[in-house]
């Protein structure tokens, strides 16, 4: 991964609202996430855990406040190719049949600009990310005839391919098998290890307990907790059936205070 | 082949194949976007533009190719604002495209060519040397914008919001792929006609993906599907007297019904092959392995295990291991074994 220019946070946000039309869903949030950090951001369904993360995309409009993606606001960052993004999608499939390879390779477009073909480089990373998820061996089978745990690691490598200095993810572990779950994990370890930021939206972090190490809980549109993972799981790890939302752990930080400093990765992983 | 002696029916078949390879390399994105109607919109709206040019005596095949190129751009824009309101707004601008038409096509005066049939169903033999040269100028662009943008094409009708996320110029893309719709719409309004168009760039689309196994080849297949019938439907109503358009359309279709035919017919016979060998098994869930209380048989390159007088073949697969029956072992040279697996 190449370094980023002058240690600006992976993502900031001052005071920022998201939202879609005039409607805010997350309001008056300040995060800073440090380069390398791994992140859940937990919330319940309905939390705005997810308009978040799409804000960040620049997916959801930001209609207040400031948000910064590697040091450059959302909407001017002119390398999108540097951030990485797994939606929460359970199948890949479109109506035409593709195979993994083929979308996998959709992964390195973005940073090709609009005419260049894919060149040995590319199919190098293709090749690679398609091996660090485990389907080495599906490369040139249709995606629609893998499972559905296997279809996720396909939006994984797609991601991977682009290798990016941020990677976003929305729920890559739900409705996923325990050996996909596994071998995301696994994954997503070696790419936190190897300094890429990570962002993982999820009402769960259990299967990826290993890897994330800070917990920024999500409720109501705000920040109700921004510390380590362990010190949310028991409220996070509860499902969407968990008690009202007082009764999420918040330690040591009120909703008033201005900022969340950045917290950077806790090492000995 | 008597056919190729008319001129006409020479420029005949030249705009039937320009249309059958250019309109599937089109249509096979909107099936994957799931958009497959935007070209029978566009045909509607062309339908004015075609108008004009007959009231304006101006070219109708280039005014067509104006109004569609603007009612194309005109739709991504209402639906790159919000969906809600872009169903009702492209229903708005198709009927008024086509009820446009109508009204102006009846204000011509007497004598013009006003032939509202030869657009909506086309009429494939009054092709003239002009309008095949126009066809080619469209042919090539449309090919080569394909071949060029093809792949990013296909990541922005594969998931929009993915590629909108990492920073692909989505709504121009979006535009370009409306763009080529149009310029197919007007390429094709002659050979099948304005309200036939949406089946040439679907439907060979529809039959290459039931078989292809990778968006290219399902491309190309759709291609040679799209060539095949628009060729041979033209030829075809050259000997029986019926509209090319029809004629296209329905060898097309016909197709369709027999490869959906053909690849269910396979499903149930690889599931009822499937369910007929997991019942045999079902009775005794184990793994056969030395020791296992079935004695072992070798059968050609592997080992069966007799299983109460038929053999099972352990055939490893991704998802672990499942016994194939090879036939009984009381005739050891068991007539044609099912194959394994898959």
């Amino acid at each position: 991964m190449t370094p980023s220019p002058g240690g600006a946070a992976a993502v900031r946000l001052q005071n920022a609202t998201i939202g879609y039309g005039d409607v805010p869903i997350v309001t008056g949030v300040d995060l800073t996430i440090g380069h390398g950090e791994a992140v859940a951001i937990l919330g319940s369904n309905g939390s705005g855990k997810t308009t978040l993360a799409r804000g960040l995309l620049g997916l959801a409009p930001v209609l207040g406040g400031e948000v910064e993606l590697l040091g450059a606001p959302v909407g001017r960052l002119r390398e999108r190719g540097r951030v990485g993004y797994v939606p929460q999608r359970h199948t890949v499939s479109g109506a035409v049949p593709a195979t993994v390879r083929e979308v996998v390779s959709v992964g390195r477009l973005a940073s090709l600009g609009l005419f260049r073909r894919l060149g040995a480089t590319d199919r190098a990373a293709v090749s690679h990310a398609v091996a660090a998820v485990g389907l080495a061996d599906r490369m040139d089978e249709p995606v629609a005839s893998l499972s559905g745990g296997q279809q996720r690691r396909v939006l994984v490598a797609r991601a991977l391919a682009a290798q990016p200095e941020l990677l976003i993810m929305d729920e890559p572990t739900a409705g996923v098998d325990a050996a996909s779950q596994e071998a995301l994990g696994d994954v997503l370890a070696r790419v936190s290890a190897a300094g890429t930021t990570l962002l993982v939206v999820t009402h769960e972090a259990g299967p990826l307990t290993g890897v994330l190490t800070r917990a920024v809980v999500v409720d109501h549109g705000r920040i109700s907790y921004d510390g380590p993972l362990s010190g949310a799981e028991p409220a996070a790890g509860q499902h969407d059936h968990c008690g009202p939302p007082e009764d999420l752990v918040v330690r040591g930080y009120r909703l008033d205070q201005p900022t969340v400093s950045a917290r950077p990765a806790a090492g000995g992983r | 082949m008597d056919i190729l002696e008319y001129g006409f029916m020479q420029r005949a078949l030249l705009a039937s194949l320009m249309v059958g390879l250019v309109a599937p390399a089109v249509g096979i994105f909107l099936v994957q976007r799931r958009l497959s109607l935007l070209g029978d919109g566009l045909g509607h709206v062309a339908l004015t533009g075609v108008a004009v040019g007959v009231l304006t005596s101006t070219a109708p095949v280039a005014a067509a190719l104006v109004a569609a190129v603007l009612g194309a751009v005109l739709i991504e824009l209402v639906r790159s604002r919000g969906r809600t309101s872009g169903d009702v707004a492209l229903a708005v601008l198709f009927y008024g495209g086509i009820a446009g038409g109508v009204v102006l096509l009846s204000l011509a005066p007497r004598g013009q060519a006003t032939n509202l049939e030869s657009y909506l169903f086309g009429a494939i033999t009054t092709t003239d040397p002009g309008d095949l040269a126009v066809f080619a100028v469209i042919t090539v662009t449309v090919l080569g914008v394909v071949g060029l943008l093809g792949q990013r094409l296909y990541a922005v009708s594969d998931d929009e919001e993915y590629a909108r996320a990492v920073g692909l110029p989505v709504l121009a893309l979006n535009m370009v792929l409306a763009t080529l719709v149009a310029a197919t719409v007007v390429l094709s309004m002659r050979v099948v006609g304005l309200l036939l168009i949406s089946a040439l760039m679907i439907v060979p689309s529809a039959v290459a993906q039931l078989v292809a196994r990778s968006f290219r080849q399902a491309l190309y297949l759709a291609c040679a599907i799209g060539l095949t019938v628009s060729v041979s439907g033209t030829t075809a109503s050259y000997y029986t007297g019926t509209p090319s358009g029809g004629t296209i359309v329905l060898l097309a279709i016909m197709l369709f019904l027999l490869v959906s035919g053909g690849v269910a017919l396979r499903e149930v016979t690889a599931r009822r092959r499937h369910r007929r060998r997991s019942e045999v098994h079902a009775a005794h869930p184990h793994e056969h392995g030395r020791g296992c209380g079935h004695p072992p048989v070798p059968h050609g390159d592997h080992v069966d295990y007799d299983h109460d007088g038929h053999l099972h073949a352990p055939h490893l697969t991704g998802a672990g291991v499942h016994y194939d029956e090879h036939g009984t072992h009381a005739v050891p040279a068991a007539p044609s074994p099912p194959r394994g697996g898959q």
